[in-house]
């Protein structure tokens, strides 16, 4: 459903931060995507729905050619990916509602948005959404009144609204707290096989990776290094993306935690 | 314990200076002292010139303590109501033409050609001092507020637009972007990822600058560009004391009144 075609980014500065990434994700398939910070996981993400402009190569969204889009028939694309931010980044002085509804910006024009007068589908569905994260009564709360997990899942509502066919998330987790983090990647993961949606999240957290996704993908230095399923994650993979560390103690806190679960 | 550690141990520890060569931090401060010095004597003062100007000091202090409101009531009243008019007319018009000359003054959101173009403006703006610019437009337009009006909008759009463009410019960019991936439009973006975030801002130094425009309003009457200060100026000319003295009270009690005013709406929009 998505595929990257030998995907190059280099800044101007002359960091090579992806080279020749290639990439096939099938329909519904959810992934996630862990290696070093400056590893090229953000980048890569962003150069899908072109936040960042590749170098070169291709990013196609099933039969559509994303990378050679001109600006209009990029913002209906971008329609269908929708995106989770590290640190949430919802708008902080508008409401919950209308941080939701602005998912909905790339469907209806300039004037009903700038009057907020949204269809009443549109209005139905953002309820919907914030009934399904449990937050259907802080809908006229100013997002910078409510507590990260809350705004997370804010953020994974306005996503979810655009009705799209891929998420890209960047790191969801990285400021929460590792109950909260694991919510969050549930939710996410479970609203993605209700909508069999496709998903590429970015996170640091190895082991939390490893409890929710099908797929790991290890990238370092702008290149794929591992692709597998996530028990595939032996402390050799590891030393090789991250280098050397003792990685028992990761890979067995996986473990004990989901013992702990249970 | 390394050699580098015991070098460093029981010797006492100061930050290092900004100016790293000795000789030069001198030179700096004697050169300073000995410049200031030289500057005071510079100043020649008439001490004969300054004891006749006591006498018309205390005349002035004095006439503050029985301020003549009525005698050019009329006159006052005029004026005041043309400064505030004035100050209405110029913030709302320079506020308006500074919203687009901001944000294409942002370099984080216009493409370059509209920023230099932008930037062009502000600084043409910023660099004529108001007076110059009034004494300008009054030779073009004549006495009277017109030319007042227009000095202050004028004035209000390279203010505004500035401060304006770099409050955008230290916006949060993820907030921004957030919006963008959603597919939205241009002017939806701003819309939704800009302006939430620099609204209060905006809002503050709109009200600053009519305050800003009020008191300047009261200045360019002294060129001729109406307001108060012509009403002022004749006052001086004609040694009423009293009636100067009433004009600097209302100006005084309505900056005071503004200040006030501005103080309450800043803190309701946070």
């Amino acid at each position: 459903m998505l595929s990257l075609e030998k995907l190059t980014k280099t800044y101007r500065t002359g960091d090579q931060a992806l080279k020749a990434v290639d990439l096939e994700i099938p329909e519904g398939q959810v992934v996630a995507l862990i290696g070093p910070s400056g590893a090229g996981k953000s980048t890569l993400i962003r150069c899908i729905n072109r936040l960042v402009e590749p170098t070169s190569g291709k990013v196609w969204l099933g039969d559509i050619e994303i990378s050679s889009l001109g600006a209009t028939a990029l913002r209906q694309q971008r329609r269908r990916m929708g995106m989770i931010f590290q640190e949430y980044a919802l708008v902080e002085r508008l409401t919950v509602m209308e941080n939701v509804l602005s998912g909905r910006l790339g469907y209806v024009g300039f004037w009903k948005s700038f009057l907020r007068r949204y269809p009443q589908s549109d209005i139905d569905e953002a309820f919907r959404l914030l009934d399904r994260v449990g937050l259907l009564e802080m809908a006229d709360k100013r997002a910078d009144e409510l507590s990260g997990g809350q705004r997370q899942r804010v953020g994974i509502c306005r996503a979810l609204i655009q009705n799209p066919a891929l998420l890209l998330v960047d790191e969801p987790t990285a400021s929460l707290d590792p109950k909260t983090s694991r919510q969050i990647m549930r939710l996410i993961c479970e609203l993605c096989a209700e909508r069999g949606l496709a998903a590429i999240i970015n996170i640091h957290d190895v082991a939390l990776a490893q409890m929710f996704v099908q797929r790991v993908i290890g990238l370092q230095f702008g290149e794929i290094k591992f692709d597998g399923p996530p028990d595939g994650l032996v402390p050799e993979v590891l030393t090789q993306i991250y280098g050397e560390e003792d990685w028992q103690a990761t890979i067995r806190k996986v473990e004990e935690e989901e013992e702990a679960v249970e | 314990m390394s050699d580098a550690l015991s070098l460093h141990l029981g010797k006492p520890w100061k930050k290092p200076p900004f100016i790293k060569r000795a000789w030069l931090r001198w030179l700096i401060a004697v050169g300073a002292i000995v410049y200031l010095v030289l500057g005071i004597a510079s100043v020649e003062v008439n001490w004969h010139r300054v004891y006749e100007g006591l006498d018309r000091g205390a005349a002035f202090i004095a006439s503050f303590l029985t301020p003549d409101f009525l005698t050019r009531a009329t006159d006052i009243r005029e004026g005041i109501t043309e400064s505030i008019v004035m100050t209405v007319a110029s913030s709302v018009v320079g506020i308006l033409i500074s919203i687009p000359i901001g944000l294409g003054a942002a370099r984080n959101i216009a493409p370059l050609p509209v920023y230099m173009i932008c930037r062009g403006i502000i600084a043409l703006s910023r660099s004529l001092q108001e007076i110059i610019v009034a004494i300008l437009l009054v030779a073009i337009f004549g006495f009277g507020p017109l030319a007042g009006f227009l000095t202050l909008s004028f004035a209000t759009i390279g203010f505004l637009s500035k401060l304006l463009a770099e409050n955008i410019e230290s916006m949060d960019r993820s907030q921004a972007e957030a919006i963008r991936a959603t597919g939205s439009s241009w002017p939806q973006w701003i819309n939704y990822g800009v302006q939430p975030q620099v609204m209060p801002r905006l809002i503050g130094l709109s009200i600053y600058r009519v305050d800003i425009n009020f008191r300047e309003s009261a200045i360019l009457g002294l060129v001729g560009a109406g307001g108060i200060g012509a009403t002022l100026n004749t006052a001086f000319d004609r040694y009423e004391f009293d009636t100067a003295a009433a004009i600097l009270i209302i100006i005084i009690a309505i900056v005071m009144a503004l200040e006030y005013v501005s103080g309450i709406i800043r803190a309701r929009v946070q």
